[in-house]
């Protein structure tokens, strides 16, 4: 087992671990604390795929800008307190569902497809920022452009959303 | 190798927590001197002991912990708040290659091609501490104070950002270094005067430093997120502001004023140490001339300020910026 | 290096406590959270395999990602904003009225 399984491991131990406690966390601000280290742990995962500019986009959109929105909305609404899980119920049969048809997805793509020669290669691509500017406003540059429309949307369908009617 | 870095680390992270503590003693003479006071003169020589004994007295304080406070996030949030503000100076070079004999090591921790980036993203998470803070305490004025705290630095964020692609776009790297030795003949204060000012101003806000020291406003919110804490964990916050502090004037120094660039830095590199040091000692005394000279903004003021003037600004010097750089070429 | 599957698996499983999180949670802001924790897994999918095939469109992709799910969290947390006005509360099981 070479150091980068070990390290593999310990941080799939952590993302799965940060996931279930924020399934389980009758608190919703420590549902949005596991989260964001979920998320960093994820970010250090894309480190380890040689990702440098999408892990730290990752640590700063995700856990900078979108948690702490969720922060400031449970700490607005004053919704910390959770109630009870409703159990399981009736969605059970579509979770069970859902679980059975991921894992054996998984489950052939291992059997068919790879035994373990399925190795990730040492990274000799050049995933810098300045490749990935390159990529963006060429071959990507209609994409990005969409982008900006999008955020726009986002901006303006939040501020209407929200806007109180003067007294 | 690993002893290298384990070294570097050492260096960087207890010249930080002695400069918080000099940088303590620095703003209680400076407000003295500017409002013709004496300022602590007690202990040692000139006031020289004062931040030991600060230390020892926080330490020896008792440790409250409010009843209905949540109290495993209460004793967690100083530390969240600590560490972001020690790791973000990590990609900031000090000098330039130093040689000893024929052992060579680039003067600084960490060279990577997304350091401004790193700088965004550490920037971005220290916001956890301070609203956790508040929240756990249950008490009204940390709360208030702690949300504050969040909504100023999410706002100011977006131009501190902006600011950043000024020498980014100037230099055509993302990496702190090349930025610093893109600077080797003309500091980018001189080409970029308006991202200097808005990185200014932001930063300011960013720290939560007067004038834009809402979220600890005494008089309106007794302290702000901190009120409820004391001892050790008090002394924590206090750490992370002014280690704060002293990231801020570092980073401005490499950014805009050409960092460990100077006379005479290419025959002896330790000087670039010295270079830094003074340009980022004089950046802490403007904070420190500020803080005694301007009075706090009202809350929506800086609200306003931070969307609708220096954002604007900001967008507008990104934009001329990049056109001058494609007409002239660069 | 760490084998292929092993990221895939790891994200399958990040996956599916996604989705676990959106059936059993009754609160509309967790919910939305393990939302965002299926995207996670998604992207995470998308770098394993950019780094598998030396390929950088994967990781373009997951910026894209991140772009439109920071736009779908601000309308979706508006959307929650305006809806514990009207109605003072934030449980997906009451939010039942626009059904005919």
């Amino acid at each position: 087992m070479t150091i980068q399984i070990l390290v593999f491991l310990i941080l799939a131990a952590i993302a799965i671990g940060t996931a279930v406690g924020m399934l389980v966390s009758r608190n919703a601000i420590y549902a949005v604390l596991f989260l964001v280290s979920n998320f960093i742990t994820v970010a250090v995962l894309y480190l380890l795929l040689g990702a440098p500019f999408i892990s730290l986009a990752q640590v700063t959109v995700y856990a900078g800008a979108i948690m702490v929105l969720f922060l400031f909305v449970i700490m607005l609404l004053g919704g910390e307190k959770l109630p009870v899980a409703a159990g399981w119920g009736k969605q059970r049969w579509a979770i069970i569902g859902v679980a059975v048809v991921v894992l054996v997805e998984a489950g052939l793509l291992l059997v068919l497809k790879g035994d373990m020669s399925l190795m990730l290669i040492e990274s000799a691509m050049d995933a810098g920022p300045a490749s990935i500017g390159m990529t963006l406003f060429t071959k990507y540059a209609l994409p990005f452009e969409l982008t900006s429309v999008i955020l726009l949307s986002a901006l303006v369908g939040a501020i209407v959303l929200t806007k109180q009617d003067k007294p | 190798m690993i002893w290298e870095w384990l070294i570097k680390s050492l260096v960087l992270i207890l010249s930080l927590t002695t400069g918080f503590a000099y940088v303590t003693l620095m703003e209680r003479v400076v407000l003295a001197r500017i409002q013709v006071r004496i300022g602590p003169n007690r202990a040692g020589p000139r006031g020289i002991l004062q931040p030991i004994a600060d230390a020892i007295k926080l330490i020896f304080k008792e440790e409250l912990i409010p009843t209905n406070a949540d109290k495993f996030m209460f004793i967690v949030a100083p530390v969240i708040t600590v560490i972001p503000a020690l790791v973000v100076s990590a990609v900031v070079p000090w000098g330039p290659t130093l040689t000893i004999g024929n052992f060579s090591t680039p003067m600084g921790l960490a060279d990577i091609n997304v350091g401004v980036l790193y700088i965004m993203a550490i920037t971005s998470i220290s916001v956890y501490g301070i609203t956790l803070a508040g929240w756990s305490s249950n008490n009204k004025y940390a709360t208030l104070g702690g949300l504050r705290a969040t909504a100023q630095m999410i706002s100011y964020e977006l131009a501190l950002g902006l600011a950043f692609v000024g020498p980014v776009m100037l230099a055509g790297s993302l990496s702190i270094n090349s930025i610093v030795e893109a600077q080797k003949t003309l500091p980018f204060i001189l080409l970029q005067p308006v991202a200097f000012v808005i990185y200014f101003t932001a930063s300011l806000a960013e720290i939560n430093r007067a004038p834009f020291d809402m979220p600890e406003a005494e008089q309106e919110l007794t302290a702000g997120y901190h009120v409820e804490y004391s001892g050790m964990k008090f002394a924590l916050f206090f750490m992370a502001e002014y280690i704060k502090m002293i990231t801020v004037a570092i980073i401005g120094s490499s950014l805009f004023l050409g960092g460990y660039q100077g006379p005479f830095v290419d025959q002896y590199p330790l000087l670039g140490f010295v270079y830094l040091f003074l340009k980022a000692f004089l950046w802490l005394f403007v904070i420190i001339w500020i803080r005694a000279t301007l009075p706090r903004i009202r809350y929506d003021r800086l609200m306003a300020l931070g969307w609708k003037v220096l954002f604007p600004i900001a967008l507008a010097n990104v934009l001329v910026t990049a056109v001058v750089l494609v007409l002239i070429g660069g | 290096m760490v084998p292929l599957i092993y990221f895939i698996g790891l994200s399958a499983i990040l996956f599916i406590l996604g989705v676990v999180g959106v059936l059993i949670r009754r609160n509309a802001i967790v919910a939305f959270m393990s939302l965002e924790l299926m995207f996670n897994a998604a992207n995470l999918l998308f770098v394993s395999f950019a780094s598998y095939y030396q390929s950088l469109n994967g990781q373009l992709f997951v910026f894209f990602v991140m772009i439109v799910a920071a736009a779908e969290v601000a309308v979706g947390l508006a959307l929650m904003v305006a809806i514990f006005r009207s109605r003072n509360s934030i449980d997906i099981d009451q939010e039942h009225s626009l059904k005919g």
